[in-house]
């Protein structure tokens, strides 16, 4: 069973990897042709909005996710009352689709009916935040949606891992008679890797994945302005009938996950070595 | 990373909040709460504008007040969402989404989690040569882009004749499932005393014997842990109903897209957000009837860390 799965997994890759070496066009050919679908595919201007529109999102994205859900998470974290109603209204977007997600966030960003025109309604008539119509700032529409869907993952994740910070550093923290905000920033955080690294890897995981939100939001438009990876590929083994160009793209979708997790295994690694020396 | 992430969430159930009570209110406590309120507020809001969208006739939409409680309530654009809201030329709203939905999702959630399940039972107490290899490979296989699997699937499917169909997408699921279920599993069944599996073993019980008897009985809350981990995972899948699915086996969030984005006609903004509303309500009762168990699935989804 597993290694039907396993097998799976590797040959498939090999085998995108190989096609990605060739001239298939809509039928898969192993006519070699070297490194030019690579050549071709960085000197595609649709591929190289892609990356771009990667970058851009994905720095926004995990950066405020990660920001703001430590921040939500350190709020919830001061007694409050009414704590697990909170987090249900900061966790129930991750249990919707990013296909909802991102239908949802379409109609609020509506020029015409949407949020621009209810304020302009109000009487505000200079206000002004349509992001979807605009190719230059389409992209940050879907980091508004991608940050309704994401930040209260990262806050369920930290709130657990501040709350395993041992409670003897509280005691300690008091006694020394540092403020609350620096305990918090110069002391627990650092001391809550772990959490961190978990929520910003399945953060980083979801960014190179993203292929939903940006479908039911924006079809990779205007233009070609909110284009991703994840679309290109699709894109060129359907409609745009060219495989080995897709699968080089495929590939290359394949190298930061691959970076990652070899850091992770570094990092890990690393940690074991401190532990057998100390 | 699993026992990192899962354990404080458990134990905080017991622990609760520290730091001392609170005794009256200060401005400080007044502005935990204001930054609080206002988060919720944002996270509230599309839910709202969702719900009183779907409630309201067209010309009303086009008064522009996002925001206002509809002052005529129609229940209309939830019966076209379900009933004759069209996709292309086909007029039968979401429902015949919403039953390939439901099949697909408990099918594919049965066969995924019993074949990790027993995955897991054999990762960790029947150590074969190479399981160590194995488990490196499962969890790279949590993070491989699909984009990077798919076409070679695609072909695959095709070559058996079952590109479109119900088994594909059933094997899909099952196939990407796989890796975190497994890993979820056999960090389970490791956290277990071995002397239990010694024992059986001693008793003269073998592979199956102690799984269905003894494994699988103990593991009922990592299933309910796994069980709602896939529901909403298959359920609110997209990619893969779009390319393996087939016409006939569309799930709901596939059909969802289409109807929205029918470009003939009127748009429809009130039987768009009914429609979406349907599609997302299985997940969300999923979340709220789970409380905090769905808590400990994204916990234990973030072994993939």
């Amino acid at each position: 069973m597993i290694l039907t799965a396993i097998g799976v997994f590797v040959v498939c890759i090999i085998y995108s990897f190989l096609l990605s070496f060739t001239s298939s066009r809509l039928f898969p050919s192993f006519d070699f042709i070297g490194f030019d679908q690579y050549e071709r595919l960085w000197s595609t201007q649709r591929w190289l909005v892609s990356v771009n529109n990667l970058w851009i999102f994905g720095l926004l994205s995990i950066g405020s996710n990660m920001v703001v859900g430590y921040l939500l998470a350190v709020f919830m974290d001061q007694r409050i009352r009414q704590e697990d109603l909170f987090r249900s209204i900061f966790l129930y977007p991750f249990a919707m689709s990013l296909v909802i997600t991102g239908l949802v966030w379409r109609w609020i960003l509506d020029p015409n009916y949407g949020l621009q025109a209810t304020v302009r309604g109000w009487g505000f008539a200079d206000f002004s935040f349509a992001p979807l119509v605009d190719s230059n700032t389409a992209i940050y529409g879907l980091v508004v949606a991608g940050i309704w869907n994401g930040v209260g993952v990262s806050m369920a994740i930290m709130l657990a891992g501040l709350r395993g910070v041992d409670s003897e550093i509280w005691k300690a923290a008091k006694i020394d008679g540092i403020p609350t905000w620096k305990t918090y920033l110069q002391i627990v955080l650092p001391m809550m890797r772990g959490a961190i690294l978990t929520a910003f890897i399945l953060q980083c995981v979801g960014v190179v994945r993203v292929f939903d939100l940006v479908v039911a939001m924006t079809q990779g438009g205007p233009g070609i302005a909110t284009q991703m990876p994840a679309i290109f590929v699709i894109q060129h083994i359907t409609d745009r009938a060219n495989v080995g160009l897709g699968m080089a793209a495929a590939t290359m979708m394949l190298l930061p996950v691959v970076l990652l997790l070899g850091l992770q295994q570094f990092i890990q690694w690393r940690a074991n070595q401190k532990r057998m020396n100390s | 990373m699993t026992t990192e992430a899962l354990s404080p969430s458990a134990s905080r159930v017991v622990e609760g909040p520290r730091g001392a009570k609170p005794k009256r209110l200060t401005i400080s406590r007044i502005g935990v709460y204001a930054f609080l309120v206002l988060a919720a507020l944002f996270f509230l809001m599309p839910l709202w504008v969702m719900v009183v969208t779907s409630l309201k006739g067209m010309p009303e939409i086009q008064m522009r007040n996002l925001f206002a409680w509809p002052s005529e309530l129609t229940f209309e654009p939830w019966i076209k969402a379900w009933d004759t809201a069209c996709t292309g030329r086909d007029c039968n709203g979401l429902k015949p989404g919403f039953w390939n939905s439901i099949k697909i999702t408990a099918v594919g959630t049965f066969f995924s989690i019993v074949i990790a399940a027993m995955n897991g039972y054999a990762l960790s107490f029947w150590r074969y040569k190479g399981a160590n290899i194995l488990f490196g490979l499962l969890l790279f296989g949590a993070f491989v882009p699909y984009q990077v699997v798919i076409y070679p699937l695609i072909l695959g499917f095709r070559q058996v004749g079952l590109f479109g169909t119900f088994p594909a997408i059933i094997i899909v699921h099952v196939i990407f499932g796989m890796p975190i279920l497994t890993l979820l599993f056999r960090n389970f069944f490791v956290s277990l005393p071995p002397e239990l599996f010694k024992a059986a073993r001693v008793d003269g019980a073998g592979f199956w014997q102690i799984f269905f008897q003894i494994m699988l009985p103990m593991s009922v809350p990592i299933t309910i842990v796994a069980v709602i981990l896939q529901v909403t995972g298959i359920w609110n899948d997209f990619l893969f109903g779009t390319v393996f699915a087939g016409r006939e086996n569309m799930p709901m969030t596939v059909q969802l897209n289409n109807i929205v984005q029918t470009t003939t006609g009127v748009r429809e903004y009130n039987v768009h957000m009914a429609a979406t509303i349907l599609t997302a309500a299985v997940p969300l009762a999923v979340y709220f009837i789970s409380g905090k168990w769905f808590v400990r699935g994204i916990a234990a989804g973030a072994v993939k860390g």
